[in-house]
């Protein structure tokens, strides 16, 4: 099912205020109605063409047949309706052929998108993805040449940086890229689980390739990023022959079925021709640059995923008839739904708390990468994009993990039934359980923050962050119906300042090791802390909409306080306790020894 | 054909849950997402269509209501109308007193062809396109699911309780869409960017000469029934005595 219309409009209008938003140069042509125009698009055909397939993606898995990858026919038609209706080019400057929409309106009918079936939704992100990097990178020649025919949906795009042999360690990938006389390289190598790697739903294919330059130095120094087209471009953009990428075989995945996932061999049977992006050696630089665009929005479909379940469990637990209430056994009474049971409550409420706050924490992150862009002065673009580094592993990982919790709790709210494959509760599961392995693991995400954003800069973007944690909470303890919310989230805040204030020590004192061998826990924490927060954001929202106009969506605002409640009471405390395991510096993990396990 | 008028009425989104008011005066519209009632989208699609194939020159998109109907009016040219006009009113407004306002507007306009669709879903009254067509003393296709052109002639199915039903009307006429007529576009994103170039005229009643004259009085708005219990039948029998029961057999 689909993230609920209210939801989308709360947040972006209620919480992030998108209309100030629009008072910036760069969105002078928007204003509400055509944010609400692309939303009415965005739901029209993820209701039509995404949604009604999302089952039959992944029933009917991508096959290789004679060569060639076999998708599901409505893959098409999705596509198309997707590309036609502009949604690749939706965020990009119209000078380079986009519409200038803001980054959040678009993130926001992504996750639309994504809720209703994300396998079809990854052609169009990829293709954004990859026409995105080369639009910021490459030349004005390597530009025209792909990037309108991207956008249009003619040529697909991907992100070629995973090698067997190197995964989370990209320093390692072997990929070569032997330069050629007129400027042009050749290159050679494996490139495993690229996500959209071959098959026929346009012309042409545009792989991002990372590679070494021949004579490069080792290590991340020496990666270069390449544009490298399936089939060769000439210069008024006509597709022509193959340029040696063989499809090597397809990956079997546990879910995200909809999207084919390849292994590539660049090189095999001839020269496949390639062009450097930017300078060489900077690949992966420019990667990193366009991280936080992506890891937010790989955060967001996790929130999509998990709120999708989260809507399918609400459904059949007020339709499921079951049990008697804890106060009358009578088994002449009629069975009352499953709802009403208080554990199935917790089960709600832990979903909604998870995939409402991550929904919220990933569109907050989208505004502040709009702002990043469209602000002049130079100070503040630092600040921010400091800030978004500092939140990036945050907004990727903990929707990744929490939400994926939520998909978790959907399949038990339907008991055995969710257990089967007449429902989606187990698609959903399988679909959302890549979020936390792709675009850098959950642990890789926990060494990022802890072992380098953490300390960025001295510490200054954190130190932003948790001023602003404590700024909120002390606005609202002087409200009655949040002030317990505020103490609870102050105290985790403290300890959170205490901690990392020790962990930086041992880091300053050589124990590096010692620090980050809990940096996952760490991250986790810190997600806690900054959904709590965000919840109580969306309560004093929700707090003032209740007294200002009572009547008219109470039983919306009342979903949100209880929230807020939960978030507060049940998952809040799990800072402080993991902060008390933070402070003991245990060093288990870092003692152990293989054989002991 | 030179023109076409359509009508276009801002309605609560087919898939918001309607509330009711408290003091069962009416149902809650403030904060709800409103969209073009679903069956006018047919009818401007329909319009759009008759264009596209080079049968009309102009589309003209119309609605009657609040200042905010010009959200659903530019929605309608980013489908693909070319100008719009909003007669705006806070009132409520029934259907007869719609069929006199776009009276004025035809009036104004000379449209050969008028189409609405064949009922709003708030109201579901169903009446505006008929009254129109008396109205204005023209012919009538109602509950259109077909409808093609030659010598000033529109040839049309019905869909009628009994099946299809084919006529041929005079033209101008006034046509009322319905479900099956056509599947409306999806509106593309640089098109909506374009709809806020295009013209948008908002008049009012009083500059049309209309003074609304309501017939209905509206006694009561209540949610429907709860829906009962169902109950397991042992078998068929046990069915048919069950409905039988309930007086449906
Ligand atoms: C469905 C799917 C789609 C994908 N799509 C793409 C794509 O389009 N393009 C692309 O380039 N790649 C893609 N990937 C690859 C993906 O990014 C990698 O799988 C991921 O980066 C992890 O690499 P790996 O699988 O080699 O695991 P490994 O790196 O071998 O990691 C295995 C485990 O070890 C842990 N680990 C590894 N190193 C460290 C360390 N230094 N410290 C702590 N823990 C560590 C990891 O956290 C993980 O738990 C995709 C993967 C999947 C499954």
């Amino acid at each position: 099912m689909l993230i609920r219309r209210r939801e989308i409009d709360f947040l972006l209008k209620e919480f992030l205020k998108v209309g100030e938003l629009l008072n910036c140069e760069r969105y002078a042509n928007h204003d509400g109605d055509t944010i609400d125009g692309l939303l009415d698009t965005a739901y029209a055909i993820a209701e039509k063409e995404f949604l009604p397939y999302a089952s039959k993606a992944d029933i009917e898995e991508p096959e290789f047949i004679d060569g060639q990858v076999k998708l599901i026919p409505e893959t098409q038609a999705a596509v198309n309706a997707y590309s036609e209706a502009g949604f690749i080019g939706a965020a990009f400057a119209e000078d380079d052929g986009g519409m200038q929409f803001p980054w959040i309106a678009t993130q926001a009918a992504g996750a639309v998108f994504a809720s209703a079936n994300v396998g079809f939704y990854g052609y169009g992100m990829l293709t954004a993805g990859a026409a995105n990097l080369l639009n910021t990178f490459g030349s004005p020649e390597l530009k025209s040449r792909f990037i309108p025919a991207m956008l249009e949906g003619r040529f697909f795009g991907t992100m070629c940086l995973t090698e067997p042999q190197a995964g989370s360690s990209l320093a390692d990938i072997s990929t070569l890229a032997q330069p050629l006389e007129d400027g042009r390289y050749s290159l050679r190598g494996t490139k495993m689980w690229i996500s959209g790697g071959d098959h026929q739903l346009g012309e042409n294919i545009v792989h991002m390739v990372l590679a070494r330059i021949s004579g490069a130095p080792p290590g991340v120094k020496g990666i270069s990023l390449f544009v490298v087209p399936r089939n060769l471009v000439d210069e008024q953009g006509s597709s022509g022959e193959k340029n040696n990428i063989a499809l090597a075989g397809l990956n079997h995945k546990m879910g995200w079925r909809g999207t084919v996932n390849t292994l590539l061999n660049f090189g095999e049977g001839g020269q496949c021709e390639g062009y450097l992006v930017g300078e060489p050696n900077k690949g992966l630089a420019y990667m990193f640059q366009m991280m936080n665009e992506a890891r937010v929005a790989v955060g967001m479909s996790a929130a999509a995923l998990g709120y999708s379940g989260y809507m399918h469990s609400l459904d059949y637990a007020m339709n499921r008839p079951q049990g008697r209430p804890l106060t009358s056994r009578d088994p002449e009474q009629p069975p009352v739904a499953i709802i009403k049971h208080p554990d199935v409550a917790r089960l709600l409420l832990a979903q909604k708390a998870y995939t409402e706050g991550g929904l919220a924490l990933s569109l907050y992150c989208a505004r502040l990468l709009d702002e990043e862009m469209i602000t002049s002065d130079p100070e503040q673009k630092k600040a921010l994009n400091a800030m978004l580094g500092l939140l990036t592993p945050i907004a990727k990982s903990w929707p990744s993990e929490f939400c994926l919790e939520a998909n978790k709790h959907a399949i038990q709210v339907l008991g055995g039934y969710g257990y089967s494959r007449e429902y989606p509760v187990e698609r959903l599961y399988r679909d959302n359980r890549l979020n936390p392995i792709h675009e850098g693991t959950h642990g890789i995400q926990g060494l990022d923050l802890l072992g380098r954003k953490v300390f960025m800069d001295g510490g200054m973007a954190l130190g932003q962050l948790l001023r602003m944690v404590r700024e909120d909470c002390a606005r609202v303890s002087v409200t009655p119906a949040l002030s317990q919310y505020a103490q609870l989230i102050a105290k985790a805040t403290e300890d959170m300042i205490r901690v990392t204030g020790m962990l930086v020590a041992d880091a300053g004192k050589g124990e590096a090791e010692k620090a980050l061998a809990n940096a996952t826990l760490y991250l986790d924490s810190l997600g806690h802390l900054l959904v709590a927060w965000t919840w109580l954001r969306l309560a004093r929202i929700s707090l003032e909409a209740l007294e200002d106009a009572p009547g008219t969506d109470d039983a919306f605002y009342q979903g949100k306080l209880k929230a807020c409640h939960y978030f507060c009471t049940y998952e809040l405390p799990r800072v402080n306790s993991n902060a008390r395991i933070l402070a003991m510096r245990d060093g288990l993990f870092t003692e152990m020894q293989d054989e002991w396990y | 054909m030179k023109k076409i008028m359509v009508g276009l009425k801002r309605v609560v989104d087919y898939n918001v849950r309607i509330r009711v008011k408290p003091d069962g005066s009416g149902v809650i519209t403030d904060g709800v997402k409103m969209s073009i009632n679903p069956f006018d989208e047919i009818a401007l699609e329909e319009a759009l269509r008759i264009k596209e194939r080079g049968e009309a020159e102009e589309v003209i998109a119309v609605s009657i209501g609040p200042a905010d109907a010009q959200q659903q009016l530019r929605t309608g040219l980013a489908m693909g109308a070319d100008r719009a006009i909003l007669v705006q009113t806070d009132k409520l407004v029934e259907p007869l007193d719609a069929a006199r306002t776009l009276l004025k507007l035809i009036e104004k306009e000379s449209p050969e062809l008028v189409i609405v669709g064949k009922q709003a879903i708030d109201d579901d009254n169903g009446q505006t396109g008929a009254m129109l067509a008396a109205l204005w003393d023209r012919p009538q296709g109602t509950c259109v699911s077909e409808v093609t052109f030659a010598d000033g002639k529109a040839t049309v199915t019905r869909e009628v309780d009994s099946g299809l039903e084919t006529i041929e009307v005079d033209l101008p006429a006034v046509l009322t869409a319905d479900l099956r007529l056509n599947e409306p576009r999806y509106v593309k994103l640089p098109d909506i960017m374009k709809a806020k170039r295009k013209p948008l005229e908002t008049v009012s009643l009083d500059d049309l000469g209309i003074a609304l004259d309501p017939q209905l009085e509206i006694v009561k708005t209540d949610p429907p029934a709860q829906r009962q219990k169902g109950v397991m039948v042992e078998d068929v029998d046990g069915l048919i005595s069950a409905l039988k029961d309930k007086g449906l057999l």
